[in-house]
């Protein structure tokens, strides 16, 4: 391996522009945590999509099946912080070394984990404690 | 592949400048982020066990005001862009432009808190306190905290507005906004979460 592929998938140096021999790679170093403009524009674009199609399903009563809209709206509030991370957060395998990731997706795990686990649980325990109407009424 | 392959100026560059704390803090403040993405998931499966446990009080359909929060997530968002702005200013060495555009996402900011607190005041005068249900002790938890989040991040804003026009865009200073960027666009990704999952679907249920 040469210097320079090494000095091009080292993560440690994606900050490159404070020391002097690295002004050869300034646009490289800027590129990975600044953005671009043409990110921001593209994120806040879709993020704005993305925000007033619920809002307008759900403001102005366009669909009658609630499920559906409720689908829709979680739907879109997924992909819009997907498009958070990508276009805001910037993201990439490549960011710290692949670190970034690796945390994100430990966390994402835990995350679904707690919520879908807490909703499971407590939705099927209340099913099974809360008394019926009818074993209400022949309670003493 | 050895140390002994490298020449004496990329040794030291890689081997003895290994200490760089500049990612360092980058990557411990990521680390921070996804630990706090983590108390709000715990909030947010406390909103969604007991956030339709009224005790016969006021459900959400009574409650929110659908025109007021898709103007507070407009708020939100607009600052998201903004803080974009400033970073850009700063990658290209612009001082002036940078403190512009970062003043401007503090108003933003400022508008969504006010207009948060507004919210509260006007949910607390209704009798819809945080003892009156779960569902309203769950609700004041998430958005209360989230609010909080945003609040210390204007806090954070000003101070490092005043540091960036005491020394000017230094390399702390460059990290320290890149943290707070960080943790702003982090702010605006939970309020997705809260807008979709509180407000919307709390109205259409």
């Amino acid at each position: 391996m040469s210097a320079a592929e090494l000095h091009d998938t080292d993560p440690r140096h994606v900050h490159g522009h404070n020391e002097p021999h690295h002004s050869d790679d300034h646009h490289h170093g800027d590129e990975a945590p600044h953005g671009s403009l043409r990110e921001y524009v593209i994120g806040f674009v879709l993020s704005v999509l993305l925000t007033a199609v619920p809002f307008w399903l759900v403001m102005g009563d366009v669909l009658d099946s609630k499920l559906a809209i409720a689908a829709i709206i979680i739907v879109f509030g997924v992909v819009q912080m997907l498009v958070h991370v990508v276009y805001f957060l910037h993201l990439n395998t490549r960011s710290e070394g692949g670190w970034n990731m690796l945390a994100i997706i430990f966390t994402l795990v835990l995350v679904v984990i707690t919520i879908a686990g807490s909703l499971w649980v407590m939705h099927n325990m209340n099913e099974k404690m809360m008394p019926s109407i009818h074993e209400m009424r022949i309670a003493p | 592949m050895t140390n002994a392959t490298l020449s004496g100026a990329v040794a030291e560059h890689y081997w003895v400048k290994d200490h760089h704390p500049q990612n360092g803090s980058l990557f411990g403040f990521w680390l921070y982020l996804m630990s706090d993405c983590l108390i709000f998931a715990v909030l947010f499966a406390m909103y969604g066990v007991v956030g339709s446990n009224y005790a016969a009080g006021p459900a959400p359909k009574d409650l929110f005001d659908l025109n007021l929060v898709a103007i507070n997530t407009a708020m939100l968002l607009l600052s998201s862009i903004t803080y974009g702005f400033a970073m850009l200013a700063t990658a290209r060495g612009h001082k002036v432009h940078t403190l512009l555009w970062l003043a401007i996402t503090g108003v933003f900011g400022v508008a969504f808190v006010g207009l948060e607190l507004y919210e509260f005041h006007h949910l607390i005068e209704l009798g819809a306190t945080p003892q009156r249900s779960a569902f309203l002790s769950a609700f004041f938890a998430l958005v209360g905290t989230h609010g909080l989040h945003v609040s210390f991040g204007i806090v954070w804003l000003v101070v490092l507005m005043a540091q960036v026009h005491r020394w000017g865009l230094t390399a702390v200073n460059r990290r320290r906004l890149m943290c707070l960027s960080l943790f702003w666009h982090f702010l605006d990704l939970i309020w997705i979460g809260v807008f979709s999952y509180v407000y919307l679907m709390g109205v259409i249920r």
